[in-house]
């Protein structure tokens, strides 16, 4: 019996000393990717368990912070004062693109309804309040738009999705950035919150006359009506695996740093509300754990890539996506 | 290992006094906790931050009256819903249903206890708020729409649908604690009643509900407590809007909704605090309609002993 035990005991310490525990934290929105990554990459590499607690991005560098994980990761880059806070300075590596949608309740109005990035700050300002308003009638000429208040669904629990959708309206409408600004919550000028993607979704799909804004995934699953949106370039794009690539393929990355913002890229089909989520790697003395972490993230920025599209992300282009595995290498 | 009889009290006496001290211990380490997090906002803002109901996380100004005044409006909505419904049943699988039944009844009255809140959230976003929507606003709105209360559009989304919810969610407890009250009381006075002539309508009201005030008052505050403190549910239907409406179809925000929402993504240090500072205000609303409705108990029993 004795024996036995002891027997169990080494074969469990045995275990332990084998696998190599990796621990991250952080961005929901990139969930489904890396937990695919995660249990591909231990199929090709047995010896390394990953671990990836999706907390949200704040909680993510919170806790990289604390350096109680050893990588985080995060939908919109660090602040200069969080970095601060870090013991090492942080390298963030994109990882793969998402796209924030703009949905709609299509039963009386149609689908593909065209709208441009100043027109839909007004409504989400609640300056255009009816849908057959003029502006946008303007940008649909020939559609038949019902006489009827327009209902905004935002998000109301913090989120990336929110940060990324205010960056861009900020970006194309001044009195947006004035009055609102950018962030993960807003002090919202109109419109009922709803508690996730899902409960955004939900709303837009059951509320006739309602639009709001979720990502790419929930977009697709649920099958709901979404517009073609005005781009930098006056053209009008919808939303898709390949139009959010093509958004980062002018990405000019500086030699260190990958956190320029890819909202309103040129190029005649970039979907304009597009954004990188990032992995954070503190960068600090290589030791074994670090250097699987860093083989971990090659494999995922190179033959990890092909898993983005059926889980409706958008891989990286290939340039970026070599630019990045450069610095990776480099350090 | 036999211990003397002697030494048995004092072991046991000393035990339960550790557990209860225990208890004693976490509740002031939490509050300790929610003052030291909530001290910045606290310093920033002052007892100004109860009275402001502008909240605008990206500016870092926060005020808490809305989401007090949501708390508070769709908890006692919901009470007065639930309250009269639970004490009706309570009587009802009590007194008039055959013993059998009645355990039935009850085991499926107290199930729903056990429904997890985000279950009851999910059914009430797709189910509920389309039903209030289509339904119970439009119905309101015609027979009671001169009163402000009940004015304005309805999305289904919104105060009336979340103290629906929490009706629906503290039903089960009101009504359990009722029962064992309503139990409590002597065969003998209920038989004396019937037996002066009473109705069986009469003999509820006198020998029932009259001498169990106080317990029905306890089971209210038990209720209430839960509304409260109720997040996910709340938080799914109530359309998270920090703003101070009259009408009941209007979205609204509730303290404890404000926290689950915000506080996973909140990145600035006044942002948490100001966080923490809602669950300390939090803790004192449920402090205080605590005592308020002991004090009604703690009234009313003196009446009746005197």
């Amino acid at each position: 019996m004795k024996s036995l035990l002891i027997l169990s005991l080494l074969g469990f310490s045995i275990n332990c000393f084998a696998v190599l525990k990796i621990n991250g934290a952080g961005a929901s929105f990139p969930y489904a990717i890396y937990s695919k990554w995660i249990s591909e990459y231990s199929k090709v590499n047995k010896d390394i368990q990953i671990n990836y607690q999706s907390i949200g991005s704040g909680g993510g560098i919170r806790q990289l912070i604390k350096e109680t994980v050893d990588f985080a990761a995060t939908d919109a880059p660090m602040k200069k004062k969080d970095k601060k806070k870090a013991k090492w300075p942080v390298l963030h590596i994109p990882t793969v693109l998402g796209a924030v949608v703009v949905a709609y309740n299509g039963d009386s109005i149609g689908k593909d309804l065209k709208i441009s990035g100043s027109v839909l700050a007004d409504i989400f300002l609640g300056k255009i309040t009816k849908w057959n308003d003029k502006a946008i009638k303007g940008l649909n000429p020939k559609r038949n738009l019902p006489d009827q208040e327009i209902l905004v669904v935002r998000r109301a629990d913090s989120s990336g999705t929110t940060s990324v959708f205010s960056s861009y309206l900020s970006d194309v409408s001044q009195e947006w950035k004035s009055k609102i600004g950018a962030g993960k919550s807003l002090r919202w000028p109109t419109g009922i919150g709803a508690k996730g993607n899902e409960g955004v979704t939900a709303l837009v799909k059951q509320t006739e006359y309602a639009i709001g804004y979720i990502d790419l995934a929930h977009a697709m699953k649920n099958n709901i009506y979404t517009v073609s949106l005005k781009n930098k370039d006056g053209k009008f794009v919808k939303a898709s695996v390949e139009t959010i690539s093509s958004s980062a393929k002018s990405y000019q990355a500086s030699a260190d740093d990958f956190t320029a913002s890819l909202i309103n890229k040129e190029g005649s089909d970039s979907y304009p509300i597009s954004a990188f989520t990032y992995f954070l790697l503190p960068i600090k003395e290589k030791d074994s754990k670090l250097s699987e972490i860093h083989n971990f993230f090659n494999w995922s920025l190179s033959d990890g890539q092909k898993y983005a599209k059926d889980l409706y992300y958008a891989p990286l282009p290939k340039n970026v996506a070599d630019k990045v595995l450069k610095k990776i290498k480099g350090l | 290992m036999k211990i003397s009889y002697s030494k048995q009290d004092r072991y046991v006496y000393t035990g339960l006094r550790f557990f209860s001290l225990v208890v004693v211990c976490l509740l002031i380490a939490i509050i300790f906790q929610l003052f030291k997090a909530s001290k910045l906002a606290f310093d920033e803002f002052g007892l100004s931050f109860v009275l402001s109901d502008f909240w605008n996380p990206v500016e870092d100004e926060f005020g808490a009256l809305a989401f007090i005044y949501g708390t508070v409006i769709t908890s006692l909505l919901s009470l007065l819903l639930a309250g009269p419904v639970s004490i009706f049943v309570a009587i009802f699988i009590n007194e008039f249903l055959p013993k059998k039944l009645a355990s039935i009844l009850g085991v499926f009255v107290e199930l729903i206890a056990a429904i997890p809140s985000i279950v009851f959230g999910l059914w009430g976003l797709y189910y509920l708020a389309p039903f209030v929507k289509n339904y119970i606003s439009p119905f309101l709105k015609k027979y009671l729409g001169f009163i402000p209360l009940f004015q304005g559009t309805s999305f289904g989304i919104g105060i009336l649908t979340a103290s629906l919810i929490l009706a629906i969610m503290i039903i089960p407890t009101i009504t359990s604690v009722c029962r064992e009250v309503f139990r409590s009381i002597p065969n003998l006075r209920k038989e004396a009643a019937l037996g002066l002539g009473a109705t069986k309508y009469e003999m509820v009201k006198l020998a029932i509900i009259n001498p169990s005030f106080s317990g029905i008052m306890g089971a209210l505050v038990l209720g209430l407590g839960r509304a409260l403190g109720e997040t996910m549910a709340v938080a799914m239907v109530i359309g998270n809007n920090p703003v101070i409406s009259t009408s009941l179809f209007s979205s609204g925000a509730t303290m404890a909704s404000v926290m689950a929402n915000e506080y996973a993504e909140a990145d600035s240090e006044l942002h948490l605090s100001a966080l923490c500072y809602i669950g300390l205000l939090l803790f004192v609303v449920t402090f205080i309609v605590n005592l308020f409705a002991r004090t009604i108990v703690w009234n009313n029993s003196r009446k009746s002993r005197s």
